[in-house]
């Protein structure tokens, strides 16, 4: 075991793994961390903790790792490179894996000009490749980035993403391929709403062997309302059929139709050969994650031994 | 080049507001490429303010002169009788022109009427587009002659982000995704084995981020 993480041991274990998004909030307090935690916990194998997501402040997600473990879940802490240079990003690390911390997702970031602080002024020190493998020589070679060594190792389960739709279409196997040279453990997908696509991606994945190497999640969001699918179909880097709109605008229950949408999405993934598991995004709707897991089949979690081996 | 462009008229005016007679200094290199602060400019600069102060029944004296650069301590030698009669300079410079004025004259006010932008070039008559972010360390071989450090909102190393779309930046659908021009470049030179190698972190220490530049070139010294 790289970690010993839950979601590793779910993953190795050759389990359909489930992971769900809890987005920290603009304030101080613990309270809706810790309510969403305890609601979904018995629904997920670990529950992601975004790092000041589309550039607004939120709490740390660092500090909302730590509320998830104390509500008595497994946290994967997001970590992006737009706000710390490599001084700051390693050192975090070392926190939270002093924290108990088993599991990172290395991203980029939103740009700041979609934030909260469009007058910030930007890092991007490292590219996520560049984080995925400073984590991985910190675990396996105990190195920081500038060759030095370090005592204790963070034991870290490295999570990176992966955008299907992004362009050049063509390029994006290859940065997944760059992603898994360069350590990554595992992939949660961006949003899928085109699974066509998202097939034609994956074929390109098993040519390569890459499904054998990294465990894939598919990323998935269930969806409130019309209103809100059609403002995630112009986020760059998002892809929806026009069908999908269709029929949520045609929904006489906007809800009930989102879930369904969602579920069927899952039930087309698990079809697809290399498909690890299943990233729930339910964006300021955390409360539907249960009912989604369990309408997909992928309720009750397995269990996992729990010796960190 | 490097590319300037002028501050509002009322920003100027407001660093100028005490002054009774000023200097305005243009530069006849890079500004008046793009047209930010050549002779031309100084002239318009110097009659606008001119005119604001009528307005507000007080008189400005002004005077213009546009040496063959601002950047260079010999050129500035012109400025030398004149500034002795002004309350303050104003420089049409860049960020660089200024400071050498300043330099030169250490008691003398001297204030700009350009935002210094970046280092680029002319794409089209009043367009000129950044190209350069002086890192410090050139990577143009590795990226097939396009800059991802300043072209991609991110200065990503290894490829395009998650927002790249129908070859566009996430952060504006007028920005090109520079890391898309990359590909398409290299694919076109039958270099795209360069896109798929890892670019490790950058030493930003040749960048600004080590300290203040200076470039030696000892046989070119005196």
């Amino acid at each position: 075991m790289k970690s010993g993480s839950k979601l590793e041991r779910v993953l190795a274990g050759g389990h359909f793994a489930v992971t769900a998004e809890v987005g920290p909030p603009k304030s101080a307090s613990s309270k809706g961390i810790v309510k969403h935690t305890e609601h979904m916990k018995d629904h997920v194998d670990a529950v992601n903790l975004t790092d000041n997501q589309t550039a607004i402040v939120r709490l740390s997600s660092v500090a909302a790792a730590v509320h998830v473990m104390r509500a008595g879940a497994e946290p994967v802490m997001q970590m992006t490179c737009r706000d710390r240079n490599r001084i700051a990003i390693q050192s975090d690390i070392l926190g939270a894996a002093s924290l108990g911390v088993r599991n990172i997702l290395c991203l980029t970031g939103d740009h700041q000009s979609f934030g909260n602080h469009p007058t910030a002024k930007n890092v991007f020190d490292l590219d996520s490749i560049q984080l995925i493998r400073a984590v991985k020589d910190m675990r396996d070679e105990k190195k920081f980035i500038c060759g030095e060594e370090m005592r204790v190792a963070p034991r870290m389960f490295i999570g990176a993403a992966a955008n299907p739709f992004g362009d050049p279409f063509e390029y994006r196997v290859m940065r997944l391929a760059k992603k898994v040279e360069a350590g990554a453990d595992f992939i949660q997908t961006q949003a899928i709403f085109d699974v066509e696509r998202f097939a034609k991606w994956m074929e390109a994945v098993r040519d390569m062997g890459l499904h054998e190497r990294v465990y894939i999640m598919g990323g998935v969001i269930p969806v409130k309302s019309y209103g809100a699918m059609r403002y995630m179909s112009t986020v760059p880097g998002m892809r929806i059929p026009k069908q999908l709109l269709d029929r949520m605008k045609a929904a006489e229950d906007p809800k009930e139709e989102g879930v369904k949408i969602c579920v069927e999405i899952i039930e087309q993934l698990r079809q697809i050969e290399g498909v690890k598991g299943v990233h729930i995004m339910a964006v300021y709707w955390e409360e539907i994650v249960p009912t989604i897991v369990e309408r997909a089949g992928l309720y009750p979690r397995p269990e996992v031994d729990d010796a960190v081996g | 080049m490097i590319v300037a462009e002028q501050k509002p008229l009322a920003e100027i005016a407001e660093m100028v507001k005490d002054a009774e007679r000023v200097l305005i200094v243009g530069c006849s290199e890079c500004v008046t490429v793009c047209q930010a602060g050549g002779e031309k400019q100084v002239g318009i600069l110097g009659t606008a303010l001119g005119m604001m102060r009528k307005k507000e029944g007080r008189e400005l004296q002004w005077e213009g002169v546009t040496p063959v650069r601002q950047c260079e301590p010999e050129y500035l030698e012109v400025l030398d009788k004149k500034v002795k009669d002004v309350d303050c300079v104003v420089s049409m410079g860049c960020g660089v022109g200024v400071q050498f004025i300043a330099e030169r004259y250490p008691g003398l006010w001297v204030v700009p009427a350009l935002n210094t932008k970046f280092g680029g070039g002319t794409v089209e008559a009043g367009v000129w587009e950044e190209r350069c972010g002086f890192c410090g360390e050139c990577i143009l071989h590795k990226t097939g002659g396009i800059c991802p450090i300043i072209r991609c909102s991110k200065s990503l190393l290894n490829g395009p982000c998650g927002g790249s779309q129908d070859g566009k930046c996430e952060i504006d659908s007028e920005v090109d995704c520079a890391w898309q021009l990359i590909y398409d470049r290299l694919k076109g030179l039958d270099r795209l084995e360069l896109m798929y190698a890892y670019t490790p972190p950058k030493d930003w220490s040749r960048a600004r981020d080590g300290g203040p530049r200076k470039v030696v070139k000892e046989e070119a010294r005196i």
